[in-house]
């Protein structure tokens, strides 16, 4: 019945090769079929961010994508995020001493997209730093520590680029 | 333990309590391992789809079925005649006998009630398929006229049923007395706009029946996991003790969360009938259309004041929109908001009746701070129109009407969920000070006067709320400490993203003096302990903490027994720090550890005497009364003139919370709830047309707040009046963040358009303000 | 929340894409370009095409560049690049400005400028921006290719002349002369929501005079368009805060605005009123 495409999809580093329906998105494939369960699923409209990745650098909501279109680009999801040996990442130790997350059903969202614009833009400005991230929807913070802590993980990856 | 007055932890003496320690929930959830229910798989399992009314109100005629069979990897289709013997969905805690006929099936039955009502399930091998089936269930229902509006004259639910379901009152004093000898009296009629908790994460249930051993899984549960093992092995006919919940991450609760709702039954009944497990995850539509709202009331509320301002009798008719079904609080929401509408008030009469009403819309149940939000809106509003009417400001009003700290405990003469309202401590005036003095109140006024001068529109206002925590009458704990010097805390608890674990591993690790990180907390299983309280109506920390007090209090106590005979030492002049027994005179000398004690007193051990052997013990904490936390919140807004748009320039909470176990977590509560509450003052409202369609059913629509509209918001957390019914002093912080929000932002809007008692509607709208400013300007 | 199954294209060129088309047209085969919009729609399952046919890997329609004197905009440009935009001008200012009010960042990143035209929204920042420029939309099918004016495109509330087998293969915009001045205002409930009102406002100053005055007018009517009466009242005149006033009272009273439950008429009317005044309050910063 249903079309079944040969894909293959690269994660983290890791390439997954698939056999997948076209109308399966993204977020599920990673979630379903690749065993990423870090990218969670808000609202499948691609309103809340919860989904949000990094593909080929940048910020995308991973609910509007189908996986099939990801062929061939470089998907980060939150599990990709700390290093090889389990180190925290700037952003992940600063949410934790933030206190940025409370049920943490929308943190991976918030972690991929703060990571993707710090990346894109290291010396962001507030105004504009909260313009980013007030696409992602959190229910239980009321959004400050969230706030502090990618500006704690931005002037953190700062310093560390200037001390190598 | 009941009644003691002073607090089991020293302040300024402890070690791991009262301070902001990073949380042991966090590294699983920043790391994306989390596993909230829709991580959770199991083999063979199926997933089910629900096929939900696309009317608010009508007959059914016909459901067929056929196609949606047909549709390869379809496992079974549904409807109420398939499960016409399992009964409607009981009431959690027992309630009134005239609510019954309310109550609603797993699967409509002959008539539709809302938009969202599961008329038919698809259980099939994957959720594309199911939904894919779901679209070919053909509804067919003969439409009749929605009921959309509580405060009209009701109709009929059914033959000889009204949809006035019950009317509740409470009353004292004499209030017709008090109105015919007062000064004045102040009237107001005011609504508060049906919205909800809408956490992050939808709902997701997995049934799962292991006919090996005649065990019924829930996985997924969340808020109340033991009370729901009861309601589900009385609605299924079996022993709870075959029945087991299964809390997993919980991605937000907010008092909608883990109530049991139509698809938890449905997926235990399929996956019983079916053998296999069931797996289901709502949608976000569904969740705006099927998941409880909350909120929606109207009141028309008159005080009857002196000359000075002095309340001298409150009377109030509420009218509650309760949806389509009554749920399985009953009728909790207007019980409470009748019970909590005086708040830290004097008031010598009083008198309210609440309708309880059923429209044709999404049914209706708790909300974080239920019935105190709306009450805290309406009786707010009432004291800035009091103001108003004697020309006094908003401060001096409250000052006059506030109880003392000197008439504590004070009876109010009024009972909640049944249990009378003893206001246990606190010093309200006092607090009040401290907050305008924090926040600078003098100051921001007199600022806001100069820009009101120059032409913008901004203001300054200010709401005190009053809220209930920590209802016992008991909770549970279990304390053991392995031979590795671990510490397993089990707990009927629930973690819904709080921090419970940290808050109880503080509590344990103090008391027994090990490092909290060493201190692994269990809630949320039912196989695990036997009762538990779950995590609702902010009363985990106060009772389940009480209970880990209580039996971390007595591992200590058997800790301190058997290192006295090894060190030779008495009991009292030992202590434990960081999990060894040292000797208080001699900390750097002899000592033995927590797991050398726990290894030397297991069974068959010399050291296990003839008690219970292990470090271990179940223990109990039984309570009274409730702790009343309260605060202060004050806003200063900013309206645009030209299109009525509010913005949140400042934002300040002060709050008595007892006493804080983690202060960093008290003020991450007290934010989230600002801005909650900040979303239902503002922008979040479900919106229904003439013929009862959801306006609001995407994220689209329903508008919840983002980091742009957030304020940041200033926290000022106070210690002065610890409750004296628990031992540790808590009063619960879950709900007071978000409670007084809704008043306290319609205050300064008034005070921004120069319009005392201007709002009377929540959510205020751009366009509701634009109406009023062009009116105040007229 | 799942889209119903179809069968995936990933067309290379432009001719393998129309030919896709012209092929599913028929059987609701529909272009996939960003998909911010239409993977929601096909979410909720009001948009169920048979076949999806992907443009994203046609190289040729991801051309960003003044050519002459227009801005040609090809069919996989996202918003996010012309939030940056280098070049054109005076119009590139403008654009990159709108560009940051679309949504949000990894909404941009992903949806097309030629997207949203087609897609048609009321309230969308760049339909707005082509009725009011007089953009071009240049519309390919194996039977021609045709070059269709904005004006006259939006044909109601997310339709236009668009047949069923065209691809919308780029867009192009004039470039504004230098010194011309601009001013873009608009009204949501949050930031990142669509506009419940906004409006584009561009003119010239020649010896202190208002000459080639525009101004259009989003999300307030099913499709976005331009206010004759008020141009008018700019044509010719001083720009000063009292004509800015007038202009935007012309603007107000020539809107017949939608009542869709989330503004009513009155409310957008006097939004219109708003949005034109800080348009043109804009076009003098």
């Amino acid at each position: 019945m249903s079309q079944k495409l040969e894909v293959k999809l690269t994660v983290n580093g890791r390439d997954y090769v698939l056999s997948l329906e076209p109308r399966w998105t993204l977020a599920d494939v990673l979630r379903e079929h690749c065993g990423l369960t870090g990218t969670h699923l808000g609202c499948e409209h691609g309103v809340c961010g919860a989904c949000t990745v990094m593909i080929d650098g940048q910020a995308v909501r991973s609910c509007l994508m189908f996986a099939v279109q990801a062929q061939g680009k470089a998907i980060v999801t939150v599990e990709g995020l700390a290093g090889p040996g389990g180190e925290l990442h700037p952003l992940q130790q600063a949410f934790i001493d933030h206190h940025a997350l409370q049920c943490g059903f929308c943190t991976p969202g918030f972690l991929m997209l703060a990571h993707a614009t710090l990346l894109e833009s290291p010396d962001i400005d507030d105004e504009a730093l909260i313009d980013i991230l007030a696409s992602n929807l959190c229910r239980c913070t009321g959004y400050k520590n969230i706030l502090a802590a990618v500006k704690t993980a931005a002037a953190v990856m700062k310093a560390r680029r200037r001390q190598p | 333990m009941t009644g003691a007055s002073v607090t089991a932890f020293e302040k300024g003496k402890t070690r791991v309590f009262g301070r902001s320690v990073s949380r042991i929930e966090d590294l699983p959830l920043v790391t994306g391992r989390g596993r909230y229910v829709a991580d959770l798989d199991f083999p063979r399992q199926i997933h089910m789809r629900v096929v939900r009314s696309e009317e608010a109100h009508g007959r059914i005629v016909a459901i067929r079925l056929d196609a949606a069979r047909a549709v390869p990897g379809v496992v079974a289709v549904w409807t109420h005649a398939d499960i016409a013997g399992l009964p409607p969905i009981d009431f959690r805690d027992p309630a009134a006998e005239a609510l019954k006929p309310y109550r609603q099936p797993l699967l409509a039955k002959g008539v539709v009630r809302y938009v969202g009502e599961p008329v038919a399930v698809v259980l099939a091998e994957s959720p594309y398929v199911a939904e894919d089936a779901a679209e070919l269930v053909a509804v067919e229902v003969e439409a009749l006229p929605p009921l959309l509006d509580a405060a009209a004259p009701p109709a009929a639910f059914a033959p000889g049923l009204s949809t006035e379901a019950l009317e509740l009152s409470q009353e004292y004093g004499d209030v017709a007395a008090a109105f015919r000898e007062a000064h004045c009296i102040v009237e107001a009629e005011l609504s508060i706009g049906r919205h909800s908790g809408v956490p992050m994460e939808c709902r997701g249930a997995i049934g799962r029946y292991d006919a090996a051993y005649d065990v019924l899984e829930l996985w997924g549960a969340a808020k109340v996991p033991h009370r729901n093992r009861e309601a589900l092995a009385r609605f299924f006919g079996r022993p709870s003790s075959s029945v087991q919940l299964h809390e997993c991450h919980v991605g937000g609760g907010f008092g909608i969360r883990g109530e049991l709702y139509p698809e938890d039954f449905l997926v235990c009944a399929a996956s019983m009938r079916l053998g296999c497990p069931v797996k289901w995850i709502e949608d976000r539509r569904e969740h705006l259309i099927a998941a409880n709202h909350s909120r929606q009331q109207h009141h028309r509320v008159r005080a009857a004041v002196d000359a000075e301002g002095r309340i001298l009798a409150l009377e109030d008719a509420i009218f509650l929109d309760q949806g389509a079904y009554v749920r399985t609080h009953g009728a909790r929401v207007l019980d409470l908001t009748l019970a909590m509408l005086p708040g830290p008030y004097r008031v010598p009469a009083f008198r309210a009746v609440g309708h309880f009403r059923l429209t044709n819309k999404t049914p209706a149940a708790t909300y974080r701070a239920p019935g105190r939000y709306e009450g805290t809106f309406v009786r707010e509003r009432l004291l800035d129109a009091i103001a108003a009417r004697l020309g006094l400001d908003g401060v001096a009003i409250r000052r006059r009407n506030l109880i003392a700290s000197n008439e504590m405990p004070y009876a109010r003469q009024l009972t909640a969920n049944g249990h009378p309202i003893i206001l246990d401590s606190g010093d309200y005036a006092g607090l009040l000070r401290a907050a305008l003095e924090a926040f600078g109140w003098e100051e921001t006024e007199a600022r806001l006067r100069e820009r009101r001068a120059a032409g913008e529109f901004v203001g300054a206002g200010l709401s005190f709320f009053l809220e209930k925590s920590g209802q016992g009458p008991s909770d549970s704990a279990l304390v053991s400490v392995d031979s590795g010097g671990f510490v397993e805390v089990v707990t009927g608890g629930a973690s819904l993203g709080q921090g419970f674990e940290t808050a109880m591993a503080q509590i344990c690790a103090e008391t027994l003096g090990v490092d909290y990180r060493r201190v692994r907390v269990v809630h949320g299983q039912t196989d695990r302990i036997r009762f538990g309280i779950g995590a609702h109506a902010s009363r985990a920390t106060v009772m389940t903490g009480g209970a880990v007090h209580a039996a971390a209090s007595e591992v200590r106590r058997k800790a301190l027994a058997q290192a006295s005979v090894l060190l030779q030492a008495p009991a009292d002049e030992l202590d434990i720090v960081e999990g060894r027994v040292v000797r208080r005179d001699a900390p750097m000398g002899a000592s033995i550890s927590l797991g050398e004690l726990s290894r030397a007193s297991g069974p068959g051990r010399d050291g296990a005497g003839n008690g219970m052997p292990g470090l271990y013990s179940e223990s109990w904490f039984h309570t009274e009364g409730m702790a009343f936390p309260y605060g202060v919140h004050i806003a200063v807004v900013r309206v645009d003139r030209a299109t009525g748009q509010v913005a949140v320039e400042r934002y300040f909470v002060a709050t008595d919370v007892g006493r804080a176990v983690n202060p960093m977590m008290v003020e991450g509560q007290i934010t989230g709830g600002v801005v909650q509450g900040l979303g239902g003052a503002l922008y979040e409202e479900f919106r229904y047309d003439a013929a009862g369609q959801p306006l609001s059913a995407t994220f689209a629509a329903y508008l919840m707040p983002t980091m742009r509209e957030a304020p940041k918001v200033e926290v000022l957390i106070a210690e002065d009046a610890p409750s004296p019914n628990n031992p540790l002093g808590i009063k619960g912080v879950g709900e007071g963040g978000c409670t007084g929000a809704g008043a306290a932002i319609a205050s300064a809007i008034d005070a921004a358009i120069g319009r005392p008692g201007a709002v009377t509607a929540l959510p205020a709208t751009p366009e509701r303000v634009l109406s009023l400013l062009e009116a105040a300007r007229r | 929340m799942k889209p119903a199954p179809f069968d995936y294209h990933a067309a290379r060129t432009v001719e393998e894409a129309v030919a896709l088309l012209a092929e599913y047209a028929d059987r609701d085969g529909r272009i996939i370009a960003g998909g911010q919009s239409f993977v929601p729609m096909m979410a909720f399952r009001l948009a169920r095409p048979s076949h999806v046919i992907d443009i994203n890997g046609i190289a040729a329609l991801g051309r960003l560049a003044v050519e002459g004197e227009v801005l040609r905009i090809g069919a996989v440009v996202r918003h996010a690049a012309l939030e940056t935009l280098g070049c054109a001008g005076v119009l590139g200012r403008l654009l990159s400005q709108m560009a940051r009010l679309i949504a949000h960042k990894p909404i941009r990143n992903r949806g097309t400028f030629c997207g949203s035209i087609v897609n048609a929204d009321p309230a969308a920042e760049w339909c707005l921006a082509a009725v009011t420029l007089g953009a071009e939309i240049v519309a390919q099918s194996v039977r021609e290719i045709r070059v269709l004016g904005a004006d006259g495109f939006f044909t109601g509330a997310m339709t236009t002349t668009l047949a069923p087998d065209e691809l919308v293969t780029e867009c192009r915009i004039p470039l504004l002369r230098d010194g011309t001045r601009f001013g873009f205002d608009e009204v949501s409930r949050r930031a990142g929501d669509f506009a419940m009102a906004a409006a584009l406002a561009t003119y010239r100053v020649e010896d202190g005079r208002i000459v080639e005055p525009r101004i259009g007018v989003g999300g307030v009517e099913p499709c976005p368009k331009r206010i004759a009466a008020a141009e008018a009242r700019l044509a010719g005149a001083a720009p000063d805060h009292r004509l800015f006033a007038a202009a935007a009272s012309e603007a107000a009273a020539a809107v017949e605005p939608m009542d869709d439950g989330e503004a009513s008429r009155g409310y957008r009317q006097r939004l219109v009123r708003a949005v034109v005044t800080r348009a043109l309050e804009r076009s003098l910063s």
